[in-house]
């Protein structure tokens, strides 16, 4: 089992290795080169010269290539250029935000995509698995931002029933320990803050949570089938063992292993996703910080928040895959 | 649907009310709102409010497009850094309460020597800086100096644009600078030596950007601590960020960027205390999302009011403020590039631009069309001057009298920016566009984000023709036509010695009345020759809940929340 | 890349498709025929691409005329109505119109990203499996990597350095489709390597090159179709999301769907009609080709052969 895990974590280095190379070379890809990114192209050939100098563009690529290595290693993204702010800490400071966000669109998903799926599977080409199937193509085929501006429009603006942007009511004092609203507020005791939290949650979580609901749905559906066909449930099922047993003891216990899984692999739709998501719901997370980045061409930030998301999305993926290896031995003597 | 919406907000300001007088605290948040409750969802104040009694007291949380960039107010020229600062700080001379006019701050009186060089402020007695120092002359002298001798990326235009502005060069001599020295012959007393007479000297030290701050924060938490490039500086030092200390009627109190920044009163104001107990600025970049949350009750008042908006907030019950129109939006050409060194091309467009349907269309009611480069408010403005109304048939001909051909022209517009004056730029270069299109050019559009490549383009002289604008800082011409046009600039790209002596002459006289003639025949000169097509003068608006008064809109922007209070 | 992934695609696609062995049979037709969601899907992707095809034809109006833009008030856009069906945009255009030609743009990005993601990934794909060893495990780690960040991630850093154009929307929409579509060669190449007639081939040189002419492509002709599908859904999304995030063609006068839509969050007070039809077409459109690529999945997947 270690040994699977050091494996799995070798393969790692090529990937991260990888990406920060191409991140690299991306920026320095451009007309004009990286002084011209940061200047603009009113740049005067002095000017060019002094940032190229600062920045220590002028020097070999590779030599360059190995001190943005050793800088990202130390986990130092540089300087936001309109934020004025450093990006690592900028990114550390509103992850809690994403992570949350996400936790509670995972939650949702899984909340209603699992018995969706299992409803559907067990009524094959029934009303209810055709419906159920076209409502998850439609969740997958709606774009996020569509529907989180027509939930906040509706649900928010329209109705009142939710907040229309933060993730907490600005007038409300909370002391911020995690960053965590929920963990924070339950810290403070503070109930209120807690509900508010909650309540600030709700559209974002639906909006971000839809995809992989349909996506979820769907697997479901796909595995609850293949176990249903399989031998020990028919056998289960000639031996007279009654239908809610057999669901629960065989059928959704072994379904669960690649529903679990998918739950995982999901995460890194949920952080691109985020990013239009927390946009419409002013989330202030590590989303908005990157579409806020794109918009004021700040390489740094995007560099480094788009490296921070793939980082943490392969490591999520490492973790699901040695869970997976953990329930399941078959898979580490592939 | 409006109906209902607006019950709620209603319902919403009722329950804000009860919460701001220190009522018990019993709408739950997080309560789902039923058809007749009213409740929201949010928002229900401080919970532990204990201070303020009456009108006074209560928290209020407004919407700004974006967080400060450092409470500093001689590294920035940023609406949202001067609308905080303005809180925190104070200058010797202000504008009068919604108007343009000099008064007294923190100087009690002044007086000019009769070369007009020497400046003796009198200091109002017994002032302290947040932090317990006196502010006095010496203070008032560090503050000077600390400015004029800027250095390195400190002396770039994007962090010391209004030093530069208003004084010129730094210290090290390297352009030549209005300021000579400061000396403060005793605790009650500065005065500030120029090295050249100056009308404008007096308006422009109302500026925020001289706002006086207190000399040992300065120094302990290391103000000066400039780094990064011209183009990107970092303030490494703590002043700006997390003690800000001048002598306002507000003091700091946190800033989260990206969340929100807290100010609270300070309760040993010199002057008038504030009323409310603390105003949060919450950064809502998305226009739309802001005057969403000032409707369901998140907010109580925000700046930047999208036309569009206007007219339903009023209706809704909401106080829209407007400020006096202080501002130009204007067509700039950069003659360097033809054809637009042709004053018959330039005339075409001139002519070709439907300014009024674009206003009917776009913007709120008070806006107008401008027929110059500075608002009809401000002296120096002249009735005379050439006029180019709508008149598509007058452009042909224009065009076909000018023998140009190639009507190939590169139209620059922002692309992700909300000004008073051009609240959807997107909308103005479509209408312009058309209008252009329709009399025989070729319009290649062109788009950067504003903060990060337009104003770069534009300054640098990329840009054939662009959109942009301006908002006056303080009540002198100089500080329109004289910022555009009384030196060569790339983003007009001509070179008129004619208009650059004008103006140059107008601003370095003395005498009130001449001026005015002198900038009127400015004015008139400057639309003869037509660099550019300016085309509005609007009224920014600011909305606010029902029951939160005493904001008082400034045509330059300098308001304070010390007046305010939540009925 | 993960095990995992690699386990799940056979219980379900996810953005990978595997190549299978089947063509596209009369068979194929008959099962697709059959299946009422894949016509459903194949009537919406017909129609998209008949809209766009002859948008000229269909919009009443020139969908850059303005000549309504004297009824915009800042305070109110008219709606739909029996001249303008979908109302009037807010530069006082006609939005049916507009919303017409959006067809087209969103059917030119996503052929355009999908044929430069399907040919820089069937080459590099092709490679892979033509030179095993050092060749294939440095393609497939760049692959590895380009899978490691999510989709519009990827995108979104392309467009970000390529400023606002409309090339930079296609390129950045193309760069995640290949990695797909260099996975589905390398294993189409893979799966024919290891047929007995290869091995025998003396003459590596000229193996190789019929090998690939004559049975890799054609055999991944219908896995690649099933991908292209797929991503066109993902294409039209993706172009809308760039727009929305600021980084479309510089020319608004172009009509594109996701600038439609996100130039209407300012006017959502106003005239919520702005958002509700570029949206409900995107939603449609990447519905139909989500709805089709399925049914030919399942069509051509001999697993799922009932």
């Amino acid at each position: 089992m270690l040994k699977f895990i050091i494996r799995r974590l070798l393969l790692l280095v090529p990937i991260l290795l990888g990406l920060s190379f191409l991140l690299f070379v991306w920026v320095r890809a451009l007309p004009g080169g990286p002084a011209t990114a940061l200047l603009g192209e009113r740049a005067t050939p002095e000017r060019v010269a002094e940032v190229n100098r600062l920045y220590g563009f002028d020097q070999p690529l590779i030599q360059q290539y190995l001190r943005y290595l050793n800088r990202i290693v130390h986990l130092d993204f540089g300087q936001s250029i309109t934020l004025r702010k450093d990006v690592t800490d900028e990114m550390v400071r509103r992850f809690p935000a994403t992570v949350e966000l996400t936790v509670a669109a995972m939650m949702f998903a899984t909340a209603v995509g699992i018995p969706l799926g299992f409803a559907a599977a067990k009524r094959e080409r029934s009303w209810v698995d055709n419906s159920a199937m076209i409502a998850s193509l439609i969740g997958v085929s709606i774009p996020v931002f569509f529907l989180a501006q027509i939930l906040k429009y509706g649900f928010a603006q329209k109705l009142g029933w939710f907040p229309t942007i933060g993730r907490l009511d600005p007038a409300r004092e909370l002391e911020h320990v995690t960053n965590f609203n929920t963990i924070d507020s339950i810290i403070a005791r503070d109930w209120d803050a807690f509900v508010d939290t909650l309540m600030h949650l709700v559209l974002p979580a639906i909006a971000l949570g839809t995809i992989p609901l349909a996506i979820i749905a769907r697997i479901t559906r796909a595995s609850v089938m293949e176990v249903l066909n399989e031998d020990y449930v028919r056998t289960a099922r000639a031996k007279g063992m009654s239908r809610s047993v057999v669901d629960r003891r065989h059928v959704l216990r072994n379904a669960l292993l690649p529903i679990v899984t998918v739950v995982g692999l999901q995460i890194g739709l949920l952080l691109s996703g985020a990013v239009l998501t927390e946009t419409v719901f002013a989330w202030g997370g590590v989303g908005q910080l990157i579409s806020g980045a794109v918009l004021d061409k700040d390489y740094p930030v995007i560099q480094g928040g788009v490296l921070f998301l793939a980082v943490v999305f392969v490591v999520v993926n490492l973790i699901v895959d040695v869970l997976y290896a953990v329930i399941d031995p078959r898979i580490r003597v592939r | 649907m409006r109906q209902r919406s607006r019950a709620l907000a209603l319902g919403m300001v009722a329950a804000l009310a009860v919460a701001a007088c220190g009522g018990s605290d019993d709408a739950s948040p997080g309560s789902t709102t039923g058809d007749t409750s009213g409740g929201s969802t949010d928002t229900t104040g401080p919970t532990d409010t204990t201070g303020g009694g009456g009108a006074a007291g209560g928290t209020l949380v407004f919407g700004t497009s974006s967080d400060p960039v450092v409470l500093d107010g001689a590294y920035v020229s940023d609406g949202e850094s001067l609308r905080v600062i303005d809180q925190i700080f104070e200058t010797l001379v202000t504008t009068k309460a919604g108007g343009t006019e000099i008064e007294s701050l923190l100087a009690d009186s002044w007086t000019a020597s009769d070369d007009g060089l020497d400046w003796t402020f009198t200091l109002h007695p017994g002032v302290k800086f947040h932090d317990g120092t006196d502010l006095n002359g010496e203070a008032v002298c560090f503050n000077f100096d600390r400015w004029y001798n800027f250095a390195g990326v400190a002396q770039s235009a994007a962090v010391s644009y209004y030093w530069s502005t208003v004084f010129g060069g730094f210290s090290d001599g390297a352009t030549p600078s209005l300021y000579k020295s400061c000396e403060a012959p005793d605790a009650g007393t500065a005065i500030v030596r120029l090295n050249a007479p100056s009308a404008a000297f007096l308006s422009g030290l109302a500026v925020s950007a001289f706002s006086i701050a207190s000399p040992e924060a300065l120094t302990k938490y290391e103000a000066d601590k400039v780094g990064g490039t011209e183009d990107a500086p970092t303030f490494d030092g703590t002043f700006g960020t997390e003690h800000p200390v001048g002598t306002g009627p507000f003091v700091f109190e946190s800033w989260t960027p990206g969340d929100k920044l807290t100010i609270a009163r300070n309760d040993n104001y010199w002057g008038d205390k504030a009323l409310l107990d603390k105003v949060i600025f919450k950064p809502i970049a998305d226009g739309p999302a802001r005057r969403t949350a000032l409707e369901t009750g998140e907010i109580q008042g925000y700046d930047l009011v999208d036309p569009a908006d206007v007219t339903a907030l009023e209706d809704s019950g909401y106080s829209v403020l407007l400020r006096p129109a202080f501002n130009v939006g204007y067509v700039g050409f950069n003659q360097a590039k033809p054809p637009l060194d042709n004053p018959k091309i330039r005339q075409a467009i001139a002519f070709a631009l439907n300014r009024q349907a674009l206003i009917t269309a776009k913007y709120p009611e008070g806006a107008e069309v401008a027929s110059q480069f500075q608002p009809p408010q401000l002296f120096g403005w002249s009735a005379d001057v050439p006029q180019y109304d709508y008149d598509p048939d007058m452009a042909k001909k224009l065009i076909a009298e000018s023998g140009v051909t190639d009507l190939d022209i590169e139209f620059y517009y922002p692309s992700d920016i909300s000004r008073p004056y051009m609240p959807d730029p997107t909308a103005n270069f479509e209408a312009f566009k058309a209008d252009l299109e329709a009399v025989g050019f070729t319009i290649t559009p062109k788009t950067a984000p504003w903060r990060s490549g337009y104003l770069d383009d534009v300054d640098a002289g990329n840009a054939e023709i662009y959109l942009l604008g301006w908002t006056g800082d303080y009540g002198d011409p100089d500080n329109f036509i004289g910022t555009f046009f009384r030196t060569p600039q790339p983003s007009w790209g001509f070179d008129n010695p004619e208009i650059f002596e004008a103006l140059t002459a107008a601003r370095d006289n003395a005498d009130a009345a001449e001026r005015t003639k002198l900038y009127e025949e400015a004015n008139k000169m400057i639309m003869e020759f037509l660099p550019g097509v300016p085309y509005v003068h609007t009224q920014p608006a600011l909305a606010f809940a029902e029951n939160v008064t005493g904001y008082v809109p400034s045509p330059v922007s300098l308001e304070s929340f010390a007046t305010v209070s939540m009925g | 890349m993960s095990t995992v992934q690699d386990h799940l695609q056979s219980l379900m696609g996810n953005r990978v498709v595997e190549t299978s062995g089947s063509s596209l049979t009369r068979e194929t037709w008959k099962r697709l025929r059959a299946n009422r969601l894949a016509m459903v899907g194949g009537i919406i992707v017909v129609a998209f691409v008949l809209v766009a095809i002859f948008a000229p034809w269909l919009a009443p109006h020139d969908p850059r005329d303005n000549s309504w833009f004297d009824q915009i008030r800042p305070s109110s856009i008219p709606g739909p109505s029996w001249d303008h069906w979908f109302g009037l945009d807010e530069s006082g255009r006609d939005l049916f119109s507009r919303v017409i030609y959006g067809a087209r743009s969103s059917l030119i990005i996503g052929v355009v990203s999908l044929v430069i993601g399907a040919t820089f990934g069937t080459i590099l794909g092709l490679i892979a499996g033509a030179f095993p060893g050092w060749v294939d495990s440095l393609i497939m780690r760049i692959t590895d990597i380009l899978l490691a960040v999510p989709s519009l991630l990827l995108a979104l850093s392309v467009a970000a350095v390529m400023g606002q154009s409309q090339t930079a929307v296609m390129v950045a929409v193309a760069v995640p489709n290949i990695p797909l579509f260099t996975r589905l060669l390398r294993g189409s190449m893979l799966a024919e390597r290891q047929k007995d007639y290869v091995s025998a081939a003396t003459s590596v040189g000229i193996a190789r090159k019929r090998l690939v002419l004559s049975h890799v492509l054609p055999n991944s002709v219908s896995p690649m179709i099933v991908q292209g599908t797929l991503a066109l859904a993902t294409a039209v999304i993706d172009a809308a999301a760039l727009s929305f995030l600021g980084l479309g063609s510089a020319d608004p006068t172009i009509p594109e769907w996701g600038r439609m839509l996100a130039n209407a969050q300012r006017y959502t007070n106003v005239a919520i009609h702005l958002a509700i039809f570029p949206g409900l077409m995107i939603l449609i459109t990447a519905l139909g080709f989500n709805l089709f690529g399925e049914a030919l999945r399942e069509a051509l997947d001999p697993k799922l052969r009932r």
